[in-house]
């Protein structure tokens, strides 16, 4: 089963063996209100952990997405380009953006679980 | 440190309805109730209501010239017919906009001025200044304003207030009893689509807004939606595009300027018409869905050129559009540039305006 990880900038990643797909939490998707652009990096692009792996926009502000872990881009969400909504409509399942192959699973972590996150965002 | 806001007699409805709010202006406002992008699409198709209850109001009365009020903005006031309402600007000497606003004629000695929440205190000590007679009253406390704008919007009207309101054309207004008081309905708006301003005394505010949303074909829509419909029409936003270092021949907005007769600012158009401008505003759309900024730079062969003064993702369009401020130079149609923002890069084309020209405002 996959296991859902967060970071304090709200990226999540659900880990499958040594790939996990990343996206934005619900929290972040509800935060930046009509999301309205999502940029993808090139499949084959290697980010270290916590580099800027993509971008995203509402109608309000234009964010950075951060990569949860080390890795290499293995597949993007392309149908995020024509109908970047999605990320609204569903943050933790449809609207995953990166598929990343995991460099270094030690680096998890550093990262938060479903408990401690839901946790986090009570503290924000 | 939290900005000091004054509440507008909506507050605890939009607080009611869930409606995210931001200072604006010196206002706690509401930004969006269920979202921009619906928010707009509504007001496209339906008929949307804004709470603008954090604009000013000014009343004059007495004679225009002699009390000094023909020579403040850059349109005549005199010549304003009575039931007519006409668009222009507050100057400074050195011709840079104060303001933008409304100045509707009322009778044949009365006017009532409309001008921008946050430089509001400001025009009312400017003009007053200005002023040699007359009576010149702040009555922004007092008014409460709402504007209704969409295709709809007039057949919610008419079934509001009956079929006088049917008749108004685009730039007239006309006075009538709503929840019996004195109120004004202006064929006016900010939308680019058909619409209404409605003035009414502040204590009936509440009480308009709740009758008119019992109507299934309106919706609230917040500050964010009215922003994005603004920009799709090319409309300035003072404070963004247009301010007290930009002349309305800068801007673009000179159609807006009456030569044929004195106002403070007049001297230094002139010379600018002479010597020419050192900017110049542009307007452009993104290849992309990605949205230009305020501050965002525009570089033409990678040469910066300028700055962006306005910029939105357009649901119309499907690609971002923008406006800013160049070095006065030839921008033709299809002109490429390319907007930039520390890592943020993006390719747009110079356009003309309005981005979107297929509302129904005059409808």
């Amino acid at each position: 089963m996959a296991e859902m990880y967060f970071t304090k900038e709200h990226e999540w990643i659900k880990v499958t063996g040594a790939t996990g797909k990343v996206g934005i939490s619900e929290h972040a998707a509800h935060e930046l209100g009509d999301i309205t652009f999502v940029e993808l990096p090139k499949v084959g692009k290697t980010v270290k952990q916590f580099d800027v792996l993509a971008a995203i926009e509402s109608v309000k502000a234009a964010s950075d997405i951060f990569a949860p872990l080390s890795g290499k881009v293995l597949a993007v969400n392309e149908d995020l380009d024509t109908t970047p909504e999605t990320v609204n409509e569903s943050a933790e399942e449809k609207a995953w953006m990166v598929e990343l192959e995991i460099s270094d699973s030690a680096e998890l972590k550093n990262l938060m679980t479903q408990d401690q996150y839901n946790e986090f965002l009570k503290t924000l | 440190m939290a900005e000091q806001t004054t509440a507008t007699p909506l507050n605890s409805r939009h607080r009611d309805l869930k409606a995210l709010m931001a200072p604006f202006g010196g206002w706690d406002m509401p930004i969006q109730y269920e979202g921009i992008i619906a928010e707009h699409a509504w007001c496209r198709q339906k008929a949307a209501l804004f709470d603008i209850c954090h604009m000013g109001e000014f009343i004059f009365q007495g004679d225009f010239e002699a009390g000094g009020l023909e020579d403040v903005f850059t349109f005549s006031v005199k010549t304003i017919p009575v039931g007519r309402s006409r668009y222009g600007f507050l100057l400074n000497e050195q011709g840079g906009i104060i303001d933008d606003l409304i100045v509707f004629r009322l009778s044949e000695d009365k006017v009532m001025v409309v001008v921008n929440a946050a430089t509001a205190a400001n025009d009312y000590a400017v003009i007053s200044q200005r002023l040699k007679g007359g009576a010149f009253t702040n009555i922004t406390d007092q008014t409460g304003k709402l504007d209704i704008q969409g295709p709809l919007a007039r057949e919610v009207m008419v079934s509001a207030f009956g079929e006088q309101v049917a008749a108004i054309p685009y730039f007239k207004f006309i006075t009538m009893d709503i929840l019996g008081v004195e109120a004004i309905v202006s064929r006016t708006g900010y939308t680019g689509e058909l619409g209404y301003e409605i003035f009414i005394p502040a204590d009936k505010v509440c009480q308009l807004w709740d009758l008119l949303l019992k109507d299934e074909r309106v919706k609230p829509a917040g500050l964010g939606a009215r922003d994005v419909l603004r920009l799709e029409v090319g409309y300035s936003l003072y404070g963004s595009d247009i301010d007290e270092v930009t002349t309305p021949l800068e801007a673009g907005l000179g159609a807006f300027v009456n030569f044929d007769k004195n106002f403070v600012g007049k001297e230094a158009l002139l010379r600018q018409k002479q010597e020419g401008v050192a900017k110049q505003k542009i307007a452009f759309r993104v290849s992309s869905r990605r949205s230009p900024r305020h501050h965002y730079e525009i570089l033409s062969d990678g040469r910066p050129v300028g700055s962006v003064t306005s910029g939105v993702f357009s649901p119309m369009l499907g690609c971002g559009i923008g406006i800013g401020f160049a070095a006065a130079g030839e921008y033709p149609l299809g002109m490429p540039l390319t907007i930039c923002h520390e890592r943020v890069s993006m390719e747009a084309v110079v356009c003309e305006l309005p981005f979107y020209d297929n509302g129904s405002l005059r409808s």
